[in-house]
């Protein structure tokens, strides 16, 4: 009797479980924008065949996220797919969008753009219902005074990098700088950011010099590693974003100094040789799917289909504001294979996350270093925080 | 459907009968050696439970992690995750035996109750295997979500339970025809399991969220939800793994990984008792027979520490390999 009473219980159980799966099958598109001919990716920074830093478009990423779905789709009957699109200006990357999201329903979509082109598709998709992922843009504006509440950034700003690499120096007490950067704008861009880094965090950039990628011995003060070099600092901060120039700098120091930043040891949000938190696993999945080993935006892309992925399955839903609602709040808990579960900042949608420090093969430390305290959050060590950010997306 | 139905209401009513079964076929008494197995290492550690004493470190295979005995404790299995393999090492003899070939980087696996079948998961392949050991071939492959870890069989053998730790899901396999009966939802990055011994609940870590997750058999549902929060950590330093329940239901035992700490809980009331310091990144756990001594492995201080169950306080620490993973003590 009991066992038939049991039986009927274990019964209502299964049902339960099994409507779900019975329910027909939603699909819910994830649409993946990308600026054919970026130059961030030019196949001309390489000389020869010989290839000045590791550079893919991270679409491969999104791919592998969109693989793991797939179980997580059987169980609550959602099947997730990707639509890529691939045009060659600005405005064509706005209209693919709007079109999309028009003509599929698309409401989500990473875009893998530079700055301005993440800005122009911001635009035009303002007062949609539609959210944007940047999956490979540093840059601390979008974060701060041109920030957008529709969009989201999976990877880190120059602001994190900076700051997670700063916090192993002062670790170190390796505070004297000398700080050698490039003409380009990134180079800026990062170089400012850093720039701020040594304020919040103590450290002194004790001489600024820019250098020249060329042979004419009429700019050898710009051009010689050594005259450039002959500064008494305690560490050399490189900021080469496309590294040409950069690669030459260690070892060719007048003074014996480590080289940081984009040589030497490098802050990233993600590195090959990171082994733990599952990390081996994404990278072999990484690998088989790409045939190159997994680069920062790669795992920035991985991270934005992860994340919608995700707010599906908590929310049970494929409403837009349901899910978007999770997404954008503290109840995400997002295994980001890096051992501290990553949410969005609410006050400029940036993912918070460690940032790994790295040399061409191993992750020496990562960031935030212990010791390294925030009252509620230790990841809010890395970025601006809620005050000192000039995005103004929660008012 | 109706099939499924019956095979679940025979899971969920025989399993105290057979735990019982199983309990009375394990040998009286053993080597009294302890075998560990370090992930990075690759190798065993084998040491001497009187003493506690390191006495032999055996050269096994590239990433062995997940180590079970067979039913009369004469062999036991060695998951090699780099070399595809599961190593069978003769308990008093410490001598390879064999070596199963083609299981796609195992992690970790659980015995069938009738000693012949084992659940392994394939971390890299979202599989579970099903491995003859007669044979040594594979009989069955259930595809799961990424990074299947955690392997619990029913002690009835009906059904197989699995986590994956990348879609944050427990599945429930049906261990005759491998379909899959459920996909639970539970918390991110499940990892492990501890069954209660009236096989009523399930308990599964969710290393990310700092919490274990309790699964009602009969509903296939988390009925309840356990966080820890050690003095001095905060919620995102706490990722429990290993879980382990005592014979008599009565207490469980939690290791909590970076929180350096093993969680002492009482089952009933599902109270945290007290939080035991250990090494660092605190994961795999293994009892005495007596359950007197509780063993824990800290990946990242190559150590073990012993636990005097009864006090709640921690004896000692002893050196181990490169990143310790299991522990097996044939006592």
């Amino acid at each position: 009797m009991i066992r038939k009473a049991f039986g009927i219980f274990c019964f209502a159980g299964l049902l339960s479980l099994q409507s779900v799966w019975g329910a027909g099958k939603t699909t819910l598109v994830i649409g993946y924008a990308e600026l054919d001919g970026d130059p961030r990716y030019r196949e001309d920074r390489r000389y020869a065949g010989i290839e000045f830093k590791p550079r893919g478009r991270p679409w491969p990423g999104a791919k592998v996220a969109l693989r793991e779905s797939r179980i997580v789709g059987r169980a609550i009957g959602i099947k997730f797919r990707l639509e890529k699109v691939s045009v060659k200006s600005e405005p064509e990357l706005a209209e693919a969008i709007v079109r999309l999201h028009e003509k599929q329903n698309v409401s989500f979509f990473l875009v893998d753009a530079p700055a301005e082109a993440l800005l122009t598709v911001a635009n035009a998709a303002q007062g949609k219902p539609l959210l944007l992922f940047n999956v490979s843009e540093s840059a601390d504006e979008l974060r701060g005074n041109q920030c957008r509440p529709h969009l989201m950034h999976t990877i880190p700003s120059y602001a994190m990098l900076a700051d997670g690499l700063a916090q192993y120096l002062v670790t170190k007490q390796w505070r004297n700088l000398l700080l050698l950067q490039g003409k380009l704008p990134r180079d800026q861009a990062f170089s400012q950011a850093f720039r701020k880094t040594a304020k919040k965090f103590g450290l002194k950039i004790t001489e600024e010099k820019e250098f020249v990628l060329s042979n004419d011995p009429r700019q050898r003060d710009q051009n010689n590693i050594a005259l450039l070099t002959t500064h008494q600092s305690e560490v050399v901060l490189l900021v080469d974003t496309d590294g040409e120039f950069g690669r030459y700098v260690p070892y060719q120091t007048v003074h014996p100094r480590p080289v940081v930043g984009t040589e030497g040891l490098i802050p990233s949000a993600w590195h090959w040789a990171w082994e733990r938190h599952g990390a081996p696993q994404l990278n072999q999945r990484f690998v088989k799917r790409a045939k190159r080993k997994m680069l920062g935006p790669d795992w920035a892309a991985w991270a934005a289909v992860k994340v919608i992925v995700e707010s599906v399955l908590r929310t049970k839903s494929t409403d837009f504001e349901k899910v978007t609602g999770y997404l954008k709040s503290d109840r995400l808990t997002l295994d980001a294979y890096k051992g501290t579960p990553a949410s969005f900042r609410p006050w400029n949608n940036q993912l918070r996350q460690p940032i790994l420090l790295h040399t061409h093969n191993a992750v020496v430390a990562r960031a935030p270093l212990r010791g390294f305290l925030h009252p509620t959050q230790n990841l809010d060590t890395l970025g601006v925080t809620s005050e000192g950010s000039g995005c103004r997306i929660e008012d | 459907m109706n099939k499924t139905v019956k095979q679940l209401i025979f899971a969920v009513s025989l399993p105290c009968i057979n735990l019982l079964l199983t309990n009375t076929l394990v040998s009286a008494k053993g080597t009294g050696l302890i075998f560990v197995s370090n992930e990075k290492g690759n190798t065993l550690s084998v040491l001497d439970s009187k003493t506690n004493q390191l006495i032999n470190t055996i050269d096994t295979c590239g990433r062995p992690r997940g180590m079970h005995f067979n039913l009369d404790k004469t062999l036991f299995y060695v998951a090699c995750a780099d070399d595809n393999q599961i190593a069978v090492y003769d308990v008093a003899t410490q001598e390879l035996v064999e070596r199963i070939l083609d299981i796609e980087e195992p992690e970790t696996f659980d015995l069938h109750p009738n000693g012949k079948i084992l659940y392994v998961s394939n971390e890299e392949d979202a599989m579970v295997s099903f491995v003859d050991l007669e044979t040594g071939e594979v009989v069955k492959e259930v595809e799961v979500g990424e990074e299947p870890e955690g392997v619990l069989v029913m002690p009835d053998g009906s059904i197989v339970f699995v986590t994956s730790e990348n879609a944050n899901m427990v599945h429930v396999i049906d261990t005759k025809t491998g379909e899959v009966l459920a996909d639970i939802l539970v918390g991110t990055r499940p990892r492990r399991f501890a069954l209660t011994p009236n096989g009523k609940e399930l308990w599964v870590s969710a290393e990310l969220a700092g919490s274990v997750n309790i699964i009602d058999t009969a509903l296939l549902k988390v009925t309840d939800e356990l966080l820890f929060r050690p003095q001095g950590f905060r919620k995102d330093e706490v990722t429990p793994v290993d879980v382990l329940i005592t014979r008599d239901g009565k207490t469980a035992f939690v290791a909590l990984g970076r929180a350096n700490h093993v969680a002492v809980v009482d089952v009933a009331s599902k109270k945290v008792k007290d939080y035991l310091l250990v090494g660092k990144r605190a994961w795999g756990l293994t009892m005495t027979r007596d359950e007197k001594l509780l063993y824990v492995a800290n990946g990242l201080s190559d150590d073990l520490t012993i636990i005097d169950v009864q006090k709640e306080k921690a004896l000692t620490s002893v050196s181990v390999g490169f990143v310790p993973y299991a522990i097996l003590i044939d006592d």
